[in-house]
Protein backbone atom coordinates (compact mmCIF):
# COMPACT_ATOMS: atom_id res chain seq x y z
CA UNK A 1 0.00 0.00 0.00
CA UNK A 2 0.93 3.56 -0.97
CA UNK A 3 1.45 5.57 2.54
CA UNK A 4 -0.91 8.40 1.91
CA UNK A 5 -0.60 11.59 0.25
CA UNK A 6 -1.84 14.56 1.43
CA UNK A 7 -3.63 16.29 -1.21
CA UNK A 8 -1.69 19.45 -1.63
CA UNK A 9 1.51 17.44 -1.87
CA UNK A 10 0.25 15.08 -4.35
CA UNK A 11 -1.27 18.63 -6.31
CA UNK A 12 2.62 19.92 -6.20
CA UNK A 13 3.91 16.38 -7.11
CA UNK A 14 2.12 16.07 -10.11
CA UNK A 15 2.86 19.41 -11.33
CA UNK A 16 6.27 19.25 -11.01
CA UNK A 17 8.63 16.13 -9.49
CA UNK A 18 6.01 13.21 -11.01
CA UNK A 19 4.94 15.63 -14.15
CA UNK A 20 2.71 13.24 -16.42
CA UNK A 21 4.80 14.18 -19.38
CA UNK A 22 8.05 14.77 -18.49
CA UNK A 23 8.53 12.11 -16.05
CA UNK A 24 5.69 9.15 -17.15
CA UNK A 25 6.12 10.41 -21.19
CA UNK A 26 2.26 10.12 -21.54
CA UNK A 27 0.78 12.22 -24.12
CA UNK A 28 3.28 12.62 -26.08
CA UNK A 29 2.15 12.66 -29.88
CA UNK A 30 -0.03 15.69 -29.27
CA UNK A 31 2.65 17.16 -27.14
CA UNK A 32 5.33 16.97 -30.53
CA UNK A 33 3.09 18.35 -33.30
CA UNK A 34 0.96 21.11 -31.22
CA UNK A 35 3.67 22.24 -29.29
CA UNK A 36 5.38 23.79 -32.29
CA UNK A 37 2.75 26.92 -32.24
CA UNK A 38 2.35 28.44 -28.63
CA UNK A 39 -1.55 29.80 -29.05
CA UNK A 40 -2.48 25.83 -30.09
CA UNK A 41 -0.16 24.31 -27.09
CA UNK A 42 -2.21 26.80 -24.45
CA UNK A 43 -5.36 26.10 -26.05
CA UNK A 44 -4.28 21.86 -25.65
CA UNK A 45 -2.95 22.94 -22.18
CA UNK A 46 -6.23 24.18 -21.01
CA UNK A 47 -8.65 21.49 -22.87
CA UNK A 48 -6.46 18.71 -21.31
CA UNK A 49 -6.24 20.65 -17.60
CA UNK A 50 -10.16 20.91 -17.89
CA UNK A 51 -11.12 17.45 -19.31
CA UNK A 52 -8.16 15.58 -17.06
CA UNK A 53 -9.84 17.14 -13.86
CA UNK A 54 -12.77 16.50 -14.68
CA UNK A 55 -12.80 12.39 -16.20
CA UNK A 56 -11.05 11.81 -12.90
CA UNK A 57 -13.41 12.45 -10.18
CA UNK A 58 -16.26 10.98 -12.85
CA UNK A 59 -13.50 7.87 -13.45
CA UNK A 60 -12.81 8.00 -9.73
CA UNK A 61 -16.80 7.98 -8.95
CA UNK A 62 -17.15 4.45 -11.16
CA UNK A 63 -14.19 3.14 -9.79
CA UNK A 64 -15.26 3.40 -6.42
CA UNK A 65 -19.37 2.60 -6.61
CA UNK A 66 -19.29 -0.13 -9.63
CA UNK A 67 -16.26 -1.32 -10.67
CA UNK A 68 -14.21 -2.21 -6.97
CA UNK A 69 -17.92 -3.15 -5.11
CA UNK A 70 -18.71 -5.39 -8.23
CA UNK A 71 -15.01 -6.69 -9.02
CA UNK A 72 -14.75 -5.79 -12.28
CA UNK A 73 -11.27 -4.32 -12.42
CA UNK A 74 -10.50 -6.43 -15.68
CA UNK A 75 -13.10 -4.14 -17.31
CA UNK A 76 -11.83 -0.77 -16.13
CA UNK A 77 -9.46 0.05 -19.39
CA UNK A 78 -12.94 0.12 -21.25
CA UNK A 79 -15.15 2.06 -18.96
CA UNK A 80 -12.61 4.57 -17.74
CA UNK A 81 -12.47 5.09 -21.78
CA UNK A 82 -16.09 4.92 -22.66
CA UNK A 83 -16.25 7.65 -19.53
CA UNK A 84 -13.51 9.69 -21.06
CA UNK A 85 -15.19 9.68 -24.49
CA UNK A 86 -18.63 10.97 -23.00
CA UNK A 87 -17.59 13.59 -20.65
CA UNK A 88 -15.28 14.97 -23.49
CA UNK A 89 -18.78 15.03 -25.57
CA UNK A 90 -20.81 16.49 -23.05
CA UNK A 91 -18.07 19.28 -21.96
CA UNK A 92 -17.91 20.06 -26.06
CA UNK A 93 -21.65 20.87 -26.27
CA UNK A 94 -21.62 22.88 -22.74
CA UNK A 95 -18.37 25.11 -23.42
CA UNK A 96 -19.85 25.63 -26.77
CA UNK A 97 -22.99 26.93 -25.71
CA UNK A 98 -21.85 28.64 -22.47
CA UNK A 99 -18.46 29.86 -23.76
CA UNK A 100 -18.30 30.53 -27.53
CA UNK A 101 -14.80 32.58 -26.82
CA UNK A 102 -13.29 29.18 -24.79
CA UNK A 103 -14.76 26.71 -27.72
CA UNK A 104 -13.02 28.68 -30.38
CA UNK A 105 -9.52 28.95 -28.09
CA UNK A 106 -9.84 24.89 -27.30
CA UNK A 107 -11.17 24.46 -30.89
CA UNK A 108 -10.54 21.14 -32.62
CA UNK A 109 -7.98 20.03 -29.27
CA UNK A 110 -11.38 19.18 -27.48
CA UNK A 111 -12.63 16.06 -29.11
CA UNK A 112 -8.69 14.74 -29.79
CA UNK A 113 -8.22 14.64 -25.74
CA UNK A 114 -10.59 11.66 -26.28
CA UNK A 115 -7.52 9.68 -27.32
CA UNK A 116 -4.51 11.49 -25.13
CA UNK A 117 -3.46 8.50 -23.25
CA UNK A 118 -2.18 10.88 -20.86
CA UNK A 119 -6.09 11.19 -19.68
CA UNK A 120 -6.40 7.06 -19.66
CA UNK A 121 -2.61 6.88 -18.21
CA UNK A 122 -3.52 9.16 -15.16
CA UNK A 123 -6.76 7.92 -14.55
CA UNK A 124 -4.81 4.62 -14.57
CA UNK A 125 -2.41 5.86 -11.60
CA UNK A 126 -5.37 6.83 -9.34
CA UNK A 127 -6.62 3.38 -9.65
CA UNK A 128 -3.37 1.44 -8.74
CA UNK A 129 -2.50 4.09 -6.19
CA UNK A 130 -6.01 3.53 -4.89
CA UNK A 131 -6.35 7.42 -4.62
CA UNK A 132 -8.72 8.83 -1.78
CA UNK A 133 -11.37 11.61 -3.33
CA UNK A 134 -9.66 14.30 -2.47
CA UNK A 135 -6.34 12.66 -4.12
CA UNK A 136 -7.54 12.01 -7.05
CA UNK A 137 -9.04 15.36 -7.83
CA UNK A 138 -5.39 17.32 -6.94
CA UNK A 139 -3.98 14.80 -9.06
CA UNK A 140 -6.58 15.51 -12.19
CA UNK A 141 -5.88 18.73 -11.39
CA UNK A 142 -2.10 18.76 -11.28
CA UNK A 143 -1.56 15.75 -13.62
CA UNK A 144 -3.77 18.36 -16.06
CA UNK A 145 -1.60 21.77 -15.21
CA UNK A 146 1.48 19.62 -15.17
CA UNK A 147 0.84 18.67 -18.96
CA UNK A 148 -0.41 22.24 -19.80
CA UNK A 149 3.33 23.97 -17.92
CA UNK A 150 5.28 21.39 -20.03
CA UNK A 151 3.80 22.02 -23.55
CA UNK A 152 3.93 25.68 -22.98
CA UNK A 153 7.76 25.43 -21.97
CA UNK A 154 8.28 23.00 -24.62
CA UNK A 155 6.43 25.41 -27.38
CA UNK A 156 8.43 28.46 -25.91
CA UNK A 157 11.80 26.62 -26.51
CA UNK A 158 10.72 25.68 -29.99
CA UNK A 159 10.53 28.89 -30.66
CA UNK A 160 13.68 30.00 -29.79
CA UNK A 161 15.10 26.89 -31.60
CA UNK A 162 13.58 28.03 -34.34
CA UNK A 163 15.90 30.93 -35.04
CA UNK A 164 18.85 29.20 -33.87
CA UNK A 165 21.26 27.68 -36.19
CA UNK A 166 20.09 23.68 -36.10
CA UNK A 167 22.22 20.86 -38.04
CA UNK A 168 19.77 19.98 -41.12
CA UNK A 169 19.31 15.93 -40.25
CA UNK A 170 17.97 17.38 -36.46
CA UNK A 171 15.48 20.30 -37.68
CA UNK A 172 11.74 19.48 -36.68
CA UNK A 173 10.92 16.44 -34.68
CA UNK A 174 14.60 15.48 -33.64
CA UNK A 175 15.83 18.59 -32.02
CA UNK A 176 11.92 18.74 -30.07
CA UNK A 177 12.72 14.75 -29.13
CA UNK A 178 16.04 16.08 -27.73
CA UNK A 179 14.69 19.29 -25.79
CA UNK A 180 12.39 17.30 -24.06
CA UNK A 181 15.01 14.95 -22.68
CA UNK A 182 16.95 17.86 -21.50
CA UNK A 183 13.27 18.95 -20.48
CA UNK A 184 12.96 15.55 -18.67
CA UNK A 185 16.25 15.63 -17.28
CA UNK A 186 15.98 18.72 -15.06
CA UNK A 187 12.25 18.08 -13.91
CA UNK A 188 13.05 14.78 -12.71
CA UNK A 189 15.72 16.64 -10.78
CA UNK A 190 13.29 17.63 -8.48
CA UNK A 191 11.72 13.73 -8.16
CA UNK A 192 14.40 13.39 -5.11
CA UNK A 193 11.84 16.07 -2.90
CA UNK A 194 8.67 14.64 -3.44
CA UNK A 195 7.77 10.77 -4.33
CA UNK A 196 4.68 9.50 -5.24
CA UNK A 197 5.62 7.21 -7.09
CA UNK B 1 -24.78 -13.57 -11.42
CA UNK B 2 -22.83 -15.28 -13.80
CA UNK B 3 -19.24 -12.50 -13.58
CA UNK B 4 -19.80 -13.40 -17.56
CA UNK B 5 -23.05 -11.31 -17.47
CA UNK B 6 -22.37 -8.94 -15.08
CA UNK B 7 -19.28 -7.44 -16.92
CA UNK B 8 -21.28 -6.57 -20.08
CA UNK B 9 -23.96 -6.17 -18.33
CA UNK B 10 -22.60 -3.14 -16.61
CA UNK B 11 -20.05 -1.96 -19.45
CA UNK B 12 -23.39 -1.57 -21.16
CA UNK B 13 -25.38 -0.06 -18.68
CA UNK B 14 -22.81 2.49 -17.90
CA UNK B 15 -22.70 3.05 -21.70
CA UNK B 16 -26.51 4.07 -21.82
CA UNK B 17 -26.17 6.13 -18.59
CA UNK B 18 -23.60 8.71 -20.57
CA UNK B 19 -25.45 7.91 -23.79
CA UNK B 20 -28.56 9.25 -22.04
CA UNK B 21 -26.63 11.81 -20.52
CA UNK B 22 -25.30 12.71 -23.67
CA UNK B 23 -28.47 13.06 -25.52
CA UNK B 24 -30.39 14.92 -22.79
CA UNK B 25 -27.54 17.69 -22.71
CA UNK B 26 -27.70 17.38 -25.89
CA UNK B 27 -31.40 18.80 -26.46
CA UNK B 28 -30.86 21.20 -23.30
CA UNK B 29 -28.01 22.60 -24.45
CA UNK B 30 -28.46 22.63 -27.43
CA UNK B 31 -31.79 24.32 -28.47
CA UNK B 32 -31.18 27.74 -29.72
CA UNK B 33 -34.72 28.56 -30.41
CA UNK B 34 -35.64 29.46 -34.12
CA UNK B 35 -33.50 32.09 -35.89
CA UNK B 36 -33.41 34.03 -38.97
CA UNK B 37 -31.40 33.37 -41.81
CA UNK B 38 -30.94 36.53 -43.85
CA UNK B 39 -29.96 35.78 -47.67
CA UNK B 40 -28.65 38.67 -50.09
CA UNK B 41 -29.49 41.77 -47.89
CA UNK B 42 -32.91 40.57 -46.96
CA UNK B 43 -34.12 39.03 -50.41
CA UNK B 44 -35.14 35.75 -48.87
CA UNK B 45 -35.14 35.44 -45.16
CA UNK B 46 -35.74 31.88 -43.81
CA UNK B 47 -36.80 31.08 -39.65
CA UNK B 48 -35.19 27.46 -39.10
CA UNK B 49 -34.56 25.56 -36.03
CA UNK B 50 -30.77 26.85 -34.60
CA UNK B 51 -28.13 24.70 -33.48
CA UNK B 52 -27.23 23.19 -37.03
CA UNK B 53 -24.62 23.18 -39.44
CA UNK B 54 -25.21 26.22 -41.94
CA UNK B 55 -25.00 23.35 -44.75
CA UNK B 56 -27.82 21.22 -43.26
CA UNK B 57 -29.90 23.88 -42.16
CA UNK B 58 -30.30 25.25 -45.86
CA UNK B 59 -30.58 21.91 -47.48
CA UNK B 60 -33.52 21.37 -44.95
CA UNK B 61 -34.98 24.66 -46.19
CA UNK B 62 -33.94 23.23 -50.03
CA UNK B 63 -31.61 25.61 -51.16
CA UNK B 64 -28.55 23.51 -51.96
CA UNK B 65 -25.38 24.86 -51.65
CA UNK B 66 -22.65 23.18 -53.72
CA UNK B 67 -20.40 20.14 -51.63
CA UNK B 68 -19.16 16.96 -52.79
CA UNK B 69 -18.64 15.61 -49.39
CA UNK B 70 -21.64 15.69 -48.13
CA UNK B 71 -20.34 17.90 -45.12
CA UNK B 72 -17.55 16.38 -43.81
CA UNK B 73 -15.07 19.25 -44.20
CA UNK B 74 -13.06 17.57 -46.71
CA UNK B 75 -14.19 18.97 -50.46
CA UNK B 76 -14.28 22.53 -49.44
CA UNK B 77 -16.80 23.46 -52.00
CA UNK B 78 -20.17 24.42 -49.83
CA UNK B 79 -18.28 27.85 -49.80
CA UNK B 80 -20.70 30.79 -48.49
CA UNK B 81 -19.67 34.61 -47.51
CA UNK B 82 -20.99 34.76 -44.06
CA UNK B 83 -21.84 38.72 -43.57
CA UNK B 84 -22.82 39.03 -39.90
CA UNK B 85 -20.13 37.61 -36.81
CA UNK B 86 -19.91 34.04 -36.36
CA UNK B 87 -16.71 34.18 -34.69
CA UNK B 88 -12.96 33.46 -36.56
CA UNK B 89 -12.20 30.88 -39.03
CA UNK B 90 -11.90 27.50 -37.59
CA UNK B 91 -8.65 25.66 -38.20
CA UNK B 92 -10.81 23.14 -40.30
CA UNK B 93 -11.70 25.56 -42.79
CA UNK B 94 -8.57 27.21 -43.21
CA UNK B 95 -6.70 24.61 -45.42
CA UNK B 96 -9.68 25.51 -48.17
CA UNK B 97 -9.64 29.49 -48.13
CA UNK B 98 -6.78 32.04 -49.71
CA UNK B 99 -6.18 34.96 -47.81
CA UNK B 100 -8.61 37.17 -50.00
CA UNK B 101 -11.54 34.39 -48.90
CA UNK B 102 -10.66 34.80 -44.92
CA UNK B 103 -10.66 38.42 -45.60
CA UNK B 104 -14.28 38.47 -47.09
CA UNK B 105 -15.66 36.05 -44.68
CA UNK B 106 -16.00 33.35 -46.88
CA UNK B 107 -16.98 29.99 -44.71
CA UNK B 108 -17.34 26.47 -45.26
CA UNK B 109 -21.04 26.13 -44.41
CA UNK B 110 -20.71 22.84 -43.01
CA UNK B 111 -18.47 23.71 -40.24
CA UNK B 112 -20.04 26.95 -38.87
CA UNK B 113 -23.44 26.47 -36.74
CA UNK B 114 -26.43 28.06 -36.91
CA UNK B 115 -26.71 29.65 -33.18
CA UNK B 116 -28.00 33.26 -33.77
CA UNK B 117 -29.25 35.26 -36.41
CA UNK B 118 -26.90 35.18 -39.29
CA UNK B 119 -26.72 37.24 -42.60
CA UNK B 120 -25.27 35.37 -45.50
CA UNK B 121 -24.68 36.22 -49.50
CA UNK B 122 -25.50 33.12 -51.98
CA UNK B 123 -25.39 32.81 -55.94
CA UNK B 124 -29.18 33.58 -56.97
CA UNK B 125 -29.00 30.47 -58.78
CA UNK B 126 -28.58 28.74 -56.00
CA UNK B 127 -32.24 28.87 -55.36
CA UNK B 128 -32.94 27.52 -58.42
CA UNK B 129 -31.53 24.25 -56.83
CA UNK B 130 -33.42 21.41 -55.92
CA UNK B 131 -32.51 17.26 -55.13
CA UNK B 132 -34.11 15.29 -57.53
CA UNK B 133 -35.51 11.68 -56.68
CA UNK B 134 -34.62 9.69 -60.32
CA UNK B 135 -34.45 6.22 -61.22
CA UNK B 136 -31.88 4.87 -64.12
CA UNK B 137 -34.20 4.27 -66.86
CA UNK B 138 -30.89 3.04 -69.32
CA UNK B 139 -26.86 2.57 -68.87
CA UNK B 140 -25.40 2.15 -72.01
CA UNK B 141 -21.63 1.80 -72.62
CA UNK B 142 -20.33 4.30 -75.36
CA UNK B 143 -16.47 3.23 -74.91
CA UNK B 144 -14.86 0.43 -72.54
CA UNK B 145 -14.57 3.10 -69.95
CA UNK B 146 -17.47 5.49 -70.51
CA UNK B 147 -21.09 5.08 -69.71
CA UNK B 148 -23.86 7.33 -71.11
CA UNK B 149 -26.11 7.26 -67.44
CA UNK B 150 -29.86 7.92 -68.35
CA UNK B 151 -32.01 9.08 -65.33
CA UNK B 152 -36.09 9.84 -65.37
CA UNK B 153 -37.32 12.15 -62.32
CA UNK B 154 -39.56 11.11 -60.07
CA UNK B 155 -43.25 11.30 -61.31
CA UNK B 156 -43.45 14.28 -58.33
CA UNK B 157 -40.76 15.86 -59.73
CA UNK B 158 -41.97 16.04 -63.53
CA UNK B 159 -45.51 17.09 -62.45
CA UNK B 160 -43.27 19.87 -60.52
CA UNK B 161 -42.03 21.00 -63.80
CA UNK B 162 -39.11 18.92 -64.03
CA UNK B 163 -36.04 20.59 -64.17
CA UNK B 164 -34.59 23.14 -65.41
CA UNK B 165 -30.99 23.83 -66.30
CA UNK B 166 -28.84 26.00 -68.80
CA UNK B 167 -27.16 23.49 -71.51
CA UNK B 168 -23.56 22.95 -69.70
CA UNK B 169 -24.51 22.87 -66.74
CA UNK B 170 -23.23 20.15 -63.49
CA UNK B 171 -25.60 18.15 -61.04
CA UNK B 172 -24.59 16.59 -58.33
CA UNK B 173 -24.48 12.74 -58.20
CA UNK B 174 -25.59 11.35 -54.82
CA UNK B 175 -23.57 8.23 -54.10
CA UNK B 176 -25.02 5.88 -51.52
CA UNK B 177 -22.83 3.78 -49.36
CA UNK B 178 -22.09 0.67 -51.27
CA UNK B 179 -19.75 -2.06 -50.66
CA UNK B 180 -16.63 -0.86 -48.71
CA UNK B 181 -17.75 2.69 -49.24
CA UNK B 182 -19.34 3.79 -45.98
CA UNK B 183 -20.64 7.19 -46.27
CA UNK B 184 -22.29 8.88 -48.77
CA UNK B 185 -20.66 11.36 -51.31
CA UNK B 186 -21.64 14.05 -54.07
CA UNK B 187 -19.91 14.73 -57.13
CA UNK B 188 -20.52 16.47 -59.80
CA UNK B 189 -21.15 15.82 -63.61
CA UNK B 190 -22.10 17.78 -66.19
CA UNK B 191 -25.34 17.10 -67.68
CA UNK B 192 -25.18 15.53 -71.17
CA UNK B 193 -29.51 16.14 -71.44
CA UNK B 194 -30.92 18.90 -72.80
CA UNK B 195 -33.33 21.48 -70.96
CA UNK B 196 -35.96 20.55 -73.39
CA UNK B 197 -36.30 16.97 -71.84
CA UNK B 198 -37.47 17.95 -68.63
CA UNK B 199 -38.43 14.84 -67.39
CA UNK B 200 -34.39 13.33 -67.57
CA UNK B 201 -31.03 13.96 -66.48
CA UNK B 202 -28.19 12.20 -68.46
CA UNK B 203 -24.44 12.11 -67.31
CA UNK B 204 -21.61 10.50 -69.06
CA UNK B 205 -19.22 8.78 -66.64
CA UNK B 206 -15.76 7.84 -67.35
CA UNK B 207 -14.82 5.14 -65.16
CA UNK B 208 -11.64 6.38 -63.03
CA UNK B 209 -9.58 3.31 -61.13
CA UNK B 210 -10.36 3.70 -57.42
CA UNK B 211 -12.97 6.50 -58.06
CA UNK B 212 -15.66 6.37 -55.13
CA UNK B 213 -18.69 7.46 -57.62
CA UNK B 214 -17.64 6.41 -61.02
CA UNK B 215 -16.65 3.10 -59.50
CA UNK B 216 -20.28 3.06 -58.15
CA UNK B 217 -22.27 3.76 -61.28
CA UNK B 218 -19.85 1.28 -63.28
CA UNK B 219 -19.63 -1.69 -61.15
CA UNK B 220 -22.97 -1.28 -59.08
CA UNK B 221 -25.67 1.18 -60.88
CA UNK B 222 -28.32 -1.02 -62.92
CA UNK B 223 -31.21 0.00 -65.18
CA UNK B 224 -34.31 0.37 -62.54
CA UNK B 225 -32.31 2.00 -59.45
CA UNK B 226 -32.92 5.30 -57.53
CA UNK B 227 -30.81 7.57 -57.88
CA UNK B 228 -30.60 11.18 -56.13
CA UNK B 229 -30.05 14.59 -58.12
CA UNK B 230 -28.80 18.16 -57.09
CA UNK B 231 -28.48 20.21 -59.07
CA UNK B 232 -28.42 22.72 -61.29
CA UNK B 233 -24.82 24.40 -60.42
CA UNK B 234 -22.57 26.24 -62.37
CA UNK B 235 -21.30 29.07 -64.72
CA UNK B 236 -20.53 27.22 -67.84
CA UNK B 237 -22.70 27.98 -70.15
CA UNK B 238 -23.04 29.73 -73.79
CA UNK B 239 -22.52 33.29 -73.27
CA UNK B 240 -24.78 35.92 -75.40
CA UNK B 241 -22.64 36.86 -77.88
CA UNK B 242 -22.50 36.44 -81.80
CA UNK B 243 -18.45 35.65 -81.34
CA UNK B 244 -17.28 32.57 -83.05
CA UNK B 245 -16.85 29.86 -80.45
CA UNK B 246 -14.22 26.83 -79.43
CA UNK B 247 -15.24 24.33 -78.02
CA UNK B 248 -12.36 21.98 -76.44
CA UNK B 249 -13.09 18.46 -74.69
CA UNK B 250 -11.90 14.66 -74.00
CA UNK B 251 -13.25 11.62 -72.90
CA UNK B 252 -16.34 12.21 -70.78
CA UNK B 253 -15.88 15.85 -71.32
CA UNK B 254 -18.08 15.61 -74.13
CA UNK B 255 -21.20 16.17 -71.54
CA UNK B 256 -21.59 19.56 -71.31
CA UNK B 257 -21.33 20.43 -75.36
CA UNK B 258 -23.58 16.95 -76.28
CA UNK B 259 -26.09 19.05 -74.47
CA UNK B 260 -25.20 22.42 -75.89
CA UNK B 261 -25.25 21.24 -79.36
CA UNK B 262 -28.19 18.99 -79.13
CA UNK B 263 -29.59 22.36 -77.24
CA UNK B 264 -28.57 24.06 -80.69
CA UNK B 265 -30.48 21.08 -83.33
CA UNK B 266 -33.71 21.36 -80.93
CA UNK B 267 -34.13 25.25 -80.72
CA UNK B 268 -32.22 26.62 -83.67
CA UNK B 269 -30.12 28.77 -80.71
CA UNK B 270 -26.71 29.52 -82.01
CA UNK B 271 -27.25 28.35 -85.49
CA UNK B 272 -25.81 31.52 -86.53
CA UNK B 273 -22.41 32.02 -84.76
CA UNK B 274 -19.50 30.06 -86.08
CA UNK B 275 -18.62 26.61 -83.91
CA UNK B 276 -15.68 24.59 -83.84
CA UNK B 277 -16.08 21.48 -81.72
CA UNK B 278 -12.80 19.58 -81.23
CA UNK B 279 -12.84 16.70 -79.75
CA UNK B 280 -9.86 14.18 -78.22
CA UNK B 281 -9.19 10.70 -77.48
CA UNK B 282 -6.30 8.40 -77.59
CA UNK B 283 -7.50 5.90 -80.25
CA UNK B 284 -10.72 4.64 -81.82
CA UNK B 285 -11.97 3.27 -78.94
CA UNK B 286 -12.17 6.01 -76.75
CA UNK B 287 -13.63 7.52 -79.63
CA UNK B 288 -18.23 8.42 -79.44
CA UNK B 289 -20.87 10.10 -80.75
CA UNK B 290 -19.17 9.94 -84.20
CA UNK B 291 -21.80 9.59 -85.99
CA UNK B 292 -24.21 11.78 -84.21
CA UNK B 293 -22.06 14.68 -84.59
CA UNK B 294 -21.24 13.86 -87.98
CA UNK B 295 -25.03 14.34 -88.87
CA UNK B 296 -25.11 17.67 -86.66
CA UNK B 297 -22.35 18.96 -89.07
CA UNK B 298 -24.38 18.16 -92.08
CA UNK B 299 -27.48 19.63 -91.10
CA UNK B 300 -25.39 23.13 -89.57
CA UNK B 301 -23.10 24.58 -91.82
CA UNK B 302 -21.89 27.20 -89.04
CA UNK B 303 -20.82 23.84 -87.03
CA UNK B 304 -17.24 21.90 -87.16
CA UNK B 305 -16.94 19.00 -85.59
CA UNK B 306 -13.35 17.96 -85.14
CA UNK B 307 -12.41 14.80 -84.00
CA UNK B 308 -8.21 14.09 -83.05
CA UNK B 309 -6.53 10.79 -81.62
CA UNK B 310 -3.42 11.10 -80.10
CA UNK B 311 -2.08 7.53 -80.95
CA UNK B 312 -4.35 5.75 -83.08
CA UNK B 313 -3.62 2.20 -83.61
CA UNK B 314 -3.12 0.71 -87.07
CA UNK B 315 -6.69 -1.22 -87.16
CA UNK B 316 -8.46 2.12 -86.35
CA UNK B 317 -7.80 2.93 -90.19
CA UNK B 318 -8.15 6.33 -88.96
CA UNK B 319 -8.18 9.52 -91.54
CA UNK B 320 -9.07 12.09 -89.38
CA UNK B 321 -6.54 15.03 -88.17
CA UNK B 322 -3.89 12.66 -85.61
CA UNK B 323 -2.14 14.88 -82.58
CA UNK B 324 -2.53 16.12 -79.06
CA UNK B 325 -5.23 18.17 -79.52
CA UNK B 326 -3.46 21.10 -78.24
CA UNK B 327 -1.82 20.71 -81.48
CA UNK B 328 -4.56 20.26 -83.58
CA UNK B 329 -6.24 23.16 -82.51
CA UNK B 330 -3.39 25.02 -82.81
CA UNK B 331 -2.97 23.99 -86.68
CA UNK B 332 -6.83 24.77 -87.19
CA UNK B 333 -6.49 28.26 -85.56
CA UNK B 334 -3.46 29.12 -87.88
CA UNK B 335 -5.03 27.16 -91.72
CA UNK B 336 -8.85 26.88 -91.04
CA UNK B 337 -10.51 29.33 -87.99
CA UNK B 338 -8.23 32.84 -88.35
CA UNK B 339 -7.37 34.85 -85.91
CA UNK B 340 -8.95 38.13 -86.59
CA UNK B 341 -12.21 37.82 -85.35
CA UNK B 342 -13.76 37.05 -81.69
CA UNK B 343 -13.66 34.31 -80.61
CA UNK B 344 -14.64 32.25 -76.88
CA UNK B 345 -13.42 29.33 -75.76
CA UNK B 346 -15.30 26.57 -73.94
CA UNK B 347 -12.89 23.75 -72.16
CA UNK B 348 -14.28 20.76 -70.43
CA UNK B 349 -11.85 17.90 -69.12
CA UNK B 350 -8.96 17.36 -67.38
CA UNK B 351 -6.96 20.28 -65.57
CA UNK B 352 -3.70 19.19 -67.15
CA UNK B 353 -5.89 19.39 -71.16
CA UNK B 354 -7.46 22.92 -70.34
CA UNK B 355 -4.33 24.84 -68.63
CA UNK B 356 -2.54 23.44 -72.30
CA UNK B 357 -6.04 24.68 -74.46
CA UNK B 358 -6.21 27.22 -72.29
CA UNK B 359 -1.70 28.23 -73.58
CA UNK B 360 -2.78 27.70 -77.43
CA UNK B 361 -6.05 29.85 -76.90
CA UNK B 362 -4.63 32.57 -75.61
CA UNK B 363 -1.10 32.38 -77.89
CA UNK B 364 -4.31 32.60 -80.85
CA UNK B 365 -5.60 35.74 -79.44
CA UNK B 366 -8.70 34.55 -77.32
CA UNK B 367 -7.92 36.89 -74.03
CA UNK B 368 -8.58 34.81 -70.74
CA UNK B 369 -11.34 36.25 -69.50
CA UNK B 370 -13.33 35.26 -72.85
CA UNK B 371 -12.10 31.70 -72.05
CA UNK B 372 -14.76 29.16 -70.03
CA UNK B 373 -14.49 25.86 -68.46
CA UNK B 374 -15.44 23.91 -65.18
CA UNK B 375 -12.45 21.74 -63.94
CA UNK B 376 -13.12 18.69 -62.60
CA UNK B 377 -9.73 17.28 -60.97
Amino acid sequence: MTPVVHPITLLFASVFTSNILLANFLGMCSFISISKDQKSSFGLGLAVTVVMTITMVVSWAVLKLVIEPLGLEYLSFIIFIIVIAAIVQILEMLIDRLSPALYLALGIFLPLITVNCAILGAILFMQIRNYNFWQALSFGFGSGVGWWLAIMLLSSIRKKIDAAPVPAGLKGAGITVITIGFMAMAFIGFSGMLNVQ
Amino acid sequence: MSPLLLGPLVVGLISSVLALVISITDRIVNDYGEVNIDINGGKKILTVKGGSPLLGTLAFQNIFVPSACGGRGSCGACKVRVLSDVGPHLPTELPYLNSEEVARNVRLSCQIKVKKNIAIELPEALFNVRKFKTTVERIRNLTYDIKEVYLRLSDEAIAAGGISFTPGQYAQLVVPPYGDVKESVQRAYSMSSTPQDKEHVEFLIRLVPGGIATTWVHQYLIEGDPVEVVGPFGEFFVRDTDATMIFVAGGSGMAPFKSIVNHMAQTGQWTNREIWYFFGARSRRDMFYLDEMADLERRFPNFHFVPALSEPKPEDAWTGPVGLITNVLDSYFKEKIGKDKPMEGYLCGSPGMIDACVKVMTANGISQDKIYYDKFA
